[in-house]
């Protein structure tokens, strides 16, 4: 499925050696496909793969490439402290969808995680807070049964142990081959994120590229605050499915961030090398006051 | 032809029944209020306020024609986000007055253009859909044509999801389901089949708890058949919602929706 205009990172060969030599570096990046020298889909300019931090930045033209759950613990979580709940959970077949379970195995071994979300408790400069990270990679990061439970679990948890939740999000919409089941999950993470906002506890949204559909029209839209990164793509509806209705070319820019934040539905965009600082200094603000009020 | 895709086709007939009709077929009184105090006023969602044999109530819709000079005015019934602003201050002016809430779903599903975005609809549909999970009043949705999607969804997080016996409700379109994953837009027939997307299949998974029979002779002939069936429904439910103590009514309701979901552990 290529909805979104999903960036393919085209690899230069260097032949059978190299890709020898990538198979043991495959797990420390898999966002990086085979190959000594990637391809920016941005800037186009061929980039040394050792260029490339744990940031994940074009070192040319600083576009923030795609990042998995893994590394985006790396760059976020104090070192160590990143604890996973329910690692186990993993899709069934509400629809039977014809070869479902075949689709799902292959996004399963292509990325390395089990479902499109990843969810625990960590600290991010000292303070504990909940963390749930969706991954474009697993099947375009789309919502079914196991994103909706598990996203919803954690809002509980953190609910239940009066914490504040961040939410990284990265999405093509709801899981179609789960049907109404899917759409069903908007109604549950929402009314999950109901709960805690009633409780006064904070929820940050940290929205990706890309983030649209029915993740945009549920829980990525209700943070206290919604960070974004630059230039991520956010909407509700897919763009060829607004020049297929309106039949006109879209602006520059269209759905950017940056075209979120002017038309004031982003609160800051925040470079990746500054967002896990910033995230621990809205936790900090958020935290004194709290314990002012509570205690 | 299919059940799955005759109802498809009735659902979208454009002879039948809209909301203004559902509205003045079951209720009195009935004074549309107008704007989303922002922005604008859409003429895809009608509400207001209404007697229900004499029990004051919110009601909502999402409103399509039945000649294209209707249709243009209504959107062709697809919400942009300034329709479901609305539904939701009418809804919290619901839960002030402690009216019960009553919304009618018949959309194929959120506009889709660059106004919607620039105003937000993901917001709007999301924040409904967390407003609506927790409103002190009670809320009933009927599905009385298509629902698609999110845009369907807006409004339709209520206590008790009824619908008719030929509405539909989907992630999408069978159209979008074959051309976006089989890349064969001919093979709707058989998305329709697969979505399980027919009232009787929804009451299957419980994603609706009551189906509405419509007159063989076609909901557009005898309206009266289904919304006599409807009245009764609702005189009987709203009641017994209104008594409800506040925490068990939004206990219930969020249990109605917290329990969806197929996965291993």
């Amino acid at each position: 499925m290529n909805l979104f205009g999903k960036k393919s990172y085209v690899s230069i060969d260097g032949g059978e050696r190299s890709r020898k030599n990538d198979k043991r570096h495959k797990k420390a990046e898999p966002s990086i496909p085979d190959g000594m020298w990637i391809k920016c889909n941005t800037c186009k300019a061929i980039i040394y793969k050792k260029e490339v931090t744990e940031y994940k930045l074009c070192p040319n033209c600083d576009a923030h490439f795609r990042m998995s759950p893994a590394e985006r613990i790396a760059v976020t979580c104090d070192e160590g402290s990143f604890q996973e709940l329910d690692v186990k959970m993993r899709p069934k077949n509400p629809m039977d969808y014809p070869d479902y379970e075949e689709v799902v195995s292959k996004a399963q071994k292509k990325s390395g995680i089990r479902e499109a979300v990843v969810t625990g408790e960590c600290k991010i400069h000292g303070q504990a807070v909940v963390l749930a990270i969706m991954d474009s990679h697993f099947m375009m990061g789309s919502m079914g049964s196991v994103v909706g439970e598990k996203v919803t679990r954690a809002v509980e948890y953190a609910t239940k142990k009066r914490l504040p939740i961040i939410i990284f999000t990265t999405s093509g919409g709801a899981r179609m081959q789960e049907g109404i089941i899917s759409l069903m999950q908007m109604a549950k993470v929402s009314e999950a994120l109901g709960r805690h906002d009633e409780a006064g506890l904070l929820y940050v949204t940290v929205l990706t590229d890309p983030t649209t559909g029915g993740v945009t029209a549920s829980f990525a839209m209700l943070g206290d605050i919604i960070l974004s990164e630059p230039k991520a793509l956010i909407g509700f509806a897919g763009q060829r499915v607004i020049q297929g209705t309106i039949h006109q070319q879209l602006p520059e820019g269209f759905q950017r961030a940056e075209f979120q934040l002017e038309h004031g539905f982003v609160d800051r965009i925040v470079h990746r090398e500054k967002l896990r600082d910033e995230l621990g200094m809205i936790l900090r603000l958020h935290n004194s006051s709290e314990s002012e009020g509570m205690e | 032809m299919s059940d799955a895709m005759k109802s498809v086709a009735i659902a979208r007939m454009i002879e039948r029944p809209n909301t203004k009709q559902f509205i003045s077929a079951i209720f009195q009184d009935f004074l549309e209020f107008h704007g989303d105090r922002l922005f604008a006023d859409d003429g895809a969602v009608v509400g207001g306020i209404a007697s229900l044999d004499g029990i004051a109530v919110t009601v909502i819709g999402i409103q399509k024609g039945h000649t294209l000079d209707e249709n243009v005015a209504c959107n062709f019934g697809s919400p942009n986000p300034e329709g479901y602003r609305k539904a939701l201050r009418l809804m919290k002016q619901a839960e002030k007055f402690h009216r019960p809430v009553i919304t009618f779903i018949n959309t194929a599903g959120a506009f889709c253009g660059i106004g919607a975005e620039e105003r937000g609809q993901g917001e709007a549909i999301a924040r409904n859909l967390m407003e609506m999970s927790r409103l002190k009043t009670p809320i009933i949705s009927i599905f009385i044509g298509e629902g698609g999607s999110g845009g369907a969804l807006a409004l339709a997080v209520g206590d008790y999801v009824w619908m008719l016996e030929h509405g539909m409700y989907s992630v999408l379109s069978p159209e979008g389901f074959a051309s976006i994953l089989w890349r064969d837009s001919s093979r709707v027939a058989e998305a329709a089949a697969l979505m399980k997307m027919t009232a009787r299949d929804l009451l299957q998974n419980e994603v609706i708890d009551r189906m509405f029979l419509e007159p063989k002779e076609g909901l557009e002939n005898n309206l009266e058949f289904t919304t006599t069936e409807i009245k009764k429904a609702l005189l009987a439910s709203i009641p017994q919602l209104m008594q409800e103590e506040l925490d068990v009514l939004l206990e219930n309701r969020y249990q109605r929706f917290r329990k969806f979901g197929e996965f291993m552990e």
